[in-house]
C-alpha cells in the first residue's frame, strides 16, 4: 500500500482516497477478507460527524449483508478504502460480519464438498 | 436447477435503501462463503466466463498497488514505486440456503504481488482460463498460481468450435501434470462455464484430506 512518505503518482483519484481515509495505513487483508458477508448491527447509530463515504457505507449496509468486495464495488471505492472504513465500523461495534474465512490459507473439505453438490444441482 | 426459494430463517425484514435493488443482498441464512479465482492473461475472457455464472451483474472494483516500476535508472539505488489501478471482476452464486460462492476474476500478471496474496487467501483453488491460439500467454499465468499454492484445473476456452486442439498438444504445451484436468468451455455459455468450474472443484476434492 502507499504510505504518505513515497513518491507515488499524485492523481485525483489517489488523493481522494487519502483524503477519506486520512492518510492512515491500509489494514491487512486478514482482517476482512475480500469475501467476508457484513452488515450493519441491528440499532446501531450513526456516528456524529460520519464522513460521506462512512455514511453511504451505513446506507448500503442497513439493508442486509454484502461481501467487503461488493461494498466497494457498489460504492465504488478502492478496496483496501472500503476495508478499512469497514474496519473502522466493525471495530466501534457498528458492524457484524459472517462468514470470515479462517485467517490460515486452509481449505475444508465439507465446503468444497457443499460448493460441488451447488454446482451439480444447477449444471450437472 | 434449483428453484428453491431461498427463505430467510429470522423471518427479519429490513428496510432498503432508498434507490438500491433489493436483489442485491445476500440471504441472512447465508452462513459461508466461499471464493474461487477465474485467473488468466489479459482478454482472454474471465469476466465474460464470471458474466455467465453470476446471479448478479458482475461488479468491479479496484485495487490500488504499487509496483516496482520498470525502470532501471534510478540513480538512488531503491527500485522506483509507481501506483497502479487494477481493476477486479467478480461475481457471486448463492449454491445453497446457506452457502454463497463468489467468483473473482484475478489479472495474471506476476507483478501484482500484493493483490495475489490478497486473492489467494481463503482461495478454494483457481480455475485458469487459457486461448488455444494464445497458449505461452499463460505460460506466467500458471507459473503464479503454482507459487502461491493454489490447486488448479485448466478451462480452454473455445470461441471457435472449428478450432479445436487436442487435449495432448494443450497438456503437453503448457506442461501440466497428469491429473490437472483439462476441459474444453465456451465463456459465453452458462452450462459449459459451469462444467468447467465443475471439474475445477471435483479436482479441489481429490486433494483434500
Amino acid at each position: 500500500m502507499t504510505r504518505p512518505d513515497e513518491e507515488a503518482a499524485v492523481t485525483g483519484h489517489f488523493v481522494r482516497s487519502y483524503v477519506i481515509t486520512g492518510g492512515r495505513r491500509l489494514p491487512e487483508a486478514d482482517e476482512l477478507s475480500l469475501h467476508t458477508l457484513v452488515t450493519l448491527a441491528p440499532d446501531a447509530e450513526l456516528p456524529l460527524g460520519a464522513s460521506p463515504e462512512v455514511r453511504e457505507i451505513w446506507e448500503l449496509c442497513a439493508g442486509g449483508y454484502l461481501a467487503v468486495a461488493e461494498v466497494s464495488a457498489h460504492l465504488g471505492l478502492p478496496v483496501g478504502v472500503a476495508r478499512l472504513l469497514l474496519t473502522d465500523l466493525f471495530e466501534q461495534g457498528h458492524l457484524l460480519r459472517r462468514a470470515a474465512p479462517p485467517r490460515a490459507q486452509l481449505v475444508d473439505r465439507e465446503t468444497i464438498e457443499k460448493v460441488l453438490h451447488g454446482l451439480q444441482t444447477r449444471y450437472g | 436447477m434449483d428453484s428453491k426459494p431461498v427463505m430467510d430463517e429470522r423471518g427479519t425484514t429490513r428496510s432498503t435503501p432508498a434507490g438500491r435493488n433489493p436483489g442485491i443482498y445476500v440471504s441472512d441464512a447465508v452462513t459461508t462463503t466461499a471464493k474461487i479465482l477465474v485467473v488468466g492473461h489479459f482478454a482472454v475472457g474471465k469476466t465474460t466466463f464470471i458474466g455467465s455464472l453470476s446471479e448478479i451483474t458482475p461488479l468491479r472494483t479496484e485495487e490500488k498497488m504499487t509496483e516496482a516500476s520498470t525502470q532501471v535508472d534510478d540513480l538512488r539505488g531503491a527500485p522506483d514505486k509507481v501506483t497502479t489501478t487494477v481493476a477486479l471482476d467478480f461475481g457471486r452464486l448463492t449454491l445453497s440456503d446457506d452457502l454463497v460462492l463468489y467468483l473473482f476474476g484475478t489479472p495474471g500478471q506476476q507483478r501484482f504481488m500484493q493483490l495475489w496474496e490478497d486473492m489467494a487467501r481463503g482461495a478454494l483453488g483457481a480455475l485458469i482460463l487459457v486461448d488455444p491460439a494464445r497458449l505461452a500467454d499463460s505460460f506466467p499465468v500458471i507459473d503464479l498460481v503454482e507459487k502461491y499454492g493454489l490447486e488448479y484445473a485448466i478451462a480452454v476456452n473455445s470461441f471457435d468450435p472449428s478450432a479445436q486442439f487436442a487435449q495432448e498438444e494443450i497438456r503437453e504445451a503448457l506442461d501440466l501434470l497428469p491429473d490437472t484436468p483439462v476441459e474444453y468451455c465456451d465463456a459465453r455459455d452458462q452450462r459449459s462455464s459451469g462444467h468447467a468450474l465443475i471439474a475445477l472443484v471435483r479436482h479441489l476434492l481429490t486433494r483434500v484430506s
